[in-house]
């Protein structure tokens, strides 16, 4: 555990960078920082591997103080992931991956081999090991920042917006493949970012930072959602900040109606069948089970469905996996207002209204329960 | 006496080649010199920037010093020795290696000096292993301009008495009306330069494998079409 008590870091022109912040870091979860630029996030960070010494205050490592042992022991048993990667360009990508394993004494090979088990576990392929950093893409590039700051297995992950300089789409895979990395390895890892969204999607813990260097509030990110401590962050929260919190929500407790649903190929009998309940829309699926569109029952005939004249169904959630955010989300976008259930395998398990959804958050805040965090 | 036509007159004491092996020695023990003494000085000016101005506007004024004057002065200390000829060559050496080494360390991305700092290499390491590689391409750059320059200067040495190289060659070739010799020095002389040179670049091609090249492929993007869902919910994000 990493113990932030009462630390300060005031420079001689007097700015205060971070003031009177004390916090505890849990042991092998993400806690992030959060906040605008020039709140003392980073600052912070890189006072837990000493690159900035606080002004007052001290830090506990498992409870010794940081500065009980010689400064570089400290910062190789933290990995160190930085934003654009800062890799060594005069090296090749297994030579980066094993910076720390050389220093540390290891023999080239073993740092080596090591190299290039780390490189499969942040999803590089091995042919890229004799590259140079120049002949890979930014999200390569990150990969190889995060395999190289993993490479001696230190329980310490120290990451500074490391993702901030990719585009969207390669930010999101790379924060999908921290998250997976992170089940297997359990570390200890402190991340500083300046998106909110970021924050509360792989934050165990959310540190909010206001500028002057003040911890705004520091909380499990749904209880942030759901109980801002101040205008402030709530602003800093942005809008939608209630749908946002939906994610916390599991839909597995969501009732799916299944009797509405026919399959392409059905006869008029079982269409009949299937219209005589109180539903104003059947959900047609594939052969397979998996949906096509929505349609009014009386406009179906038997054998002669068009899949091009249904009403679209949104996107549909897998029922169990993902959150109430992504029911809700695919009942908004089907103009019948109803979401589609699907399971793992894509075929539909059933339906839900947005009525249902929404007695289901009401339900859900009631409890005031945060399910352990959901995918979607 | 055959008149081959590398012979040259025997007051020179020499064979043409042994001129060749003069005139090198000549011209880059006091580059090698120069770039020992420019490294702890770029080094100086890279942790005290207030230093880097007035230790350039020093190296340009020597720079500005003529030779003659330099062996004037030296003269009475070093007397008619080589050494008269390689302290001023070297001296003026400084004024490409101070700006090459000192842009080139610069040029090092902070990112890669922060990183490096995490990981725990300390300040020697991180001069040796991460700053002076990465300066490399730079410094040897100015490497060849300095190569270069002194081998062209060398011939001045032919002032104080035969410590020219293939510059006194030269002198020789205009006493006794020889364009020969004159050709001889000054081709002799271009073509050193060009292999000295031709040689640096290959040394900088071998030591810096990790520099892009002007033919390579376009850096790699990265592929979102391998990873359908986030499209999806880009999308779902523009719908919402």
């Amino acid at each position: 555990m990493i113990r932030i008590d009462s630390v300060t870091k005031r420079y001689p022109d007097g700015t205060v960078a971070v003031d009177n912040l004390s916090l505890e870091i849990p042991d092998r979860s993400i806690t992030v920082f959060v906040g605008p630029s020039g709140c003392g996030k980073t600052t912070t960070l890189r006072m837990i591997n000493r690159m900035i010494e606080p002004s007052e205050g001290t830090i506990l490592l498992d409870g010794k103080d940081i500065t009980q042992q010689p400064v570089n022991t400290l910062r190789r048993s933290m990995g160190y992931v930085i934003q654009n990667a800062g890799l060594f360009q005069h090296r090749t990508i297994v030579d980066n991956i094993a910076t720390v394993p050389r220093l540390l004494g290891w023999s080239k090979e073993k740092a080596r081999a090591r190299a290039r088990e780390l490189m499969e576990r942040v999803g590089l392929d091995g042919a890229l090991a004799k590259r140079y950093p120049y002949q890979l893409s930014g999200g390569q590039q990150q990969r190889v920042g995060v395999a190289r700051a993993l490479a001696a297995d230190p329980p310490v992950l120290l990451m500074d917006e490391p993702f901030s300089a990719v585009d969207p789409v390669v930010r999101k895979g790379l924060q999908d493949e921290l998250l997976r990395i992170q089940a297997e390895l359990g570390k200890t890892i402190v991340f500083v970012t300046h998106d909110i969204d970021e924050a509360v999607k792989i934050g165990t813990m959310v540190a909010v930072m206001r500028t002057g260097g003040h911890l705004a509030q520091f909380a499990p990110p749904a209880d942030l959602l759901s109980s801002p401590a101040d205008a402030f962050v709530e602003d800093f929260l942005g809008a939608d900040r209630g749908i946002r919190r939906l994610s916390f929500f599991s839909s597995a407790g969501l009732d799916l109606l299944t009797t509405p649903i026919v399959a392409v190929d059905s006869t008029a009998g079982q269409i009949a069948e299937r219209a005589a309940t109180d539903v104003p829309y059947l959900l047609v699926t594939d052969v397979d089970g998996k949906p096509l569109g929505w349609s009014e029952p009386g406009t179906l005939t038997a054998g002669a469905i068009d899949p091009a004249g249904l009403l679209s169904h949104g996107r549909p959630f897998e029922h169990g996996k993902e959150s109430l955010r992504a029911a809700l989300d695919g009942a908004v976008l089907s103009p019948t207002g109803w979401a589609v259930a699907v399971g793992a395998d894509g075929r539909v398990t059933g339906v839900v209204s947005q009525q249902t959804i929404g007695e289901a958050i009401r339900t859900a805040h009631a409890e005031g329960r945060t399910d352990a965090k959901v995918a979607g | 006496m055959n008149s081959g036509i590398f012979d040259i007159p025997s007051d020179l004491q020499n064979t043409y080649w042994g001129l060749v092996g003069l005139h090198l020695r000549l011209a880059l023990i006091p580059v090698v010199a120069g770039l020992l003494v420019a490294l702890p000085i770029a080094q100086f000016c890279v942790l005290l920037r207030w230093l880097y101005p007035p230790v350039l506007w020093v190296t340009t004024i020597l720079y500005a010093v003529p030779s003659l004057a330099f062996f004037v002065v030296l003269i009475d200390y070093t007397g008619q020795t080589e050494l008269t000829v390689m302290i001023p060559l070297g001296v003026y050496s400084l004024v490409v290696f101070v700006p090459a080494i000192v842009d080139g360390v610069r040029s090092v991305p902070q990112e890669t000096l922060d990183a490096a700092t995490a990981m725990g290499l300390g300040p020697v390491r991180r001069y040796f292993q991460v700053q002076l590689p990465i300066a490399a391409p730079a410094i040897i750059a100015g490497l060849r301009v300095a190569t270069v320059s002194s081998i062209s200067l060398v011939s001045v040495g032919m002032l104080i008495g035969n410590q020219g190289g293939l510059g006194n060659l030269l002198n020789d070739g205009m006493i006794y009306h020889q364009p020969r010799l004159v050709w001889l020095s000054v081709i002799g002389t271009a073509v050193l330069a060009i292999l000295a040179d031709a040689l640096l670049v290959l040394v900088r091609l071998l030591v810096t494998p990790w520099m892009p090249r002007g033919s390579r492929k376009p850096r790699p993007v990265d592929e979102p079409e391998a990873r359908p869902e986030p499209a999806a919910a880009a999308l779902e994000d523009a719908v919402r």
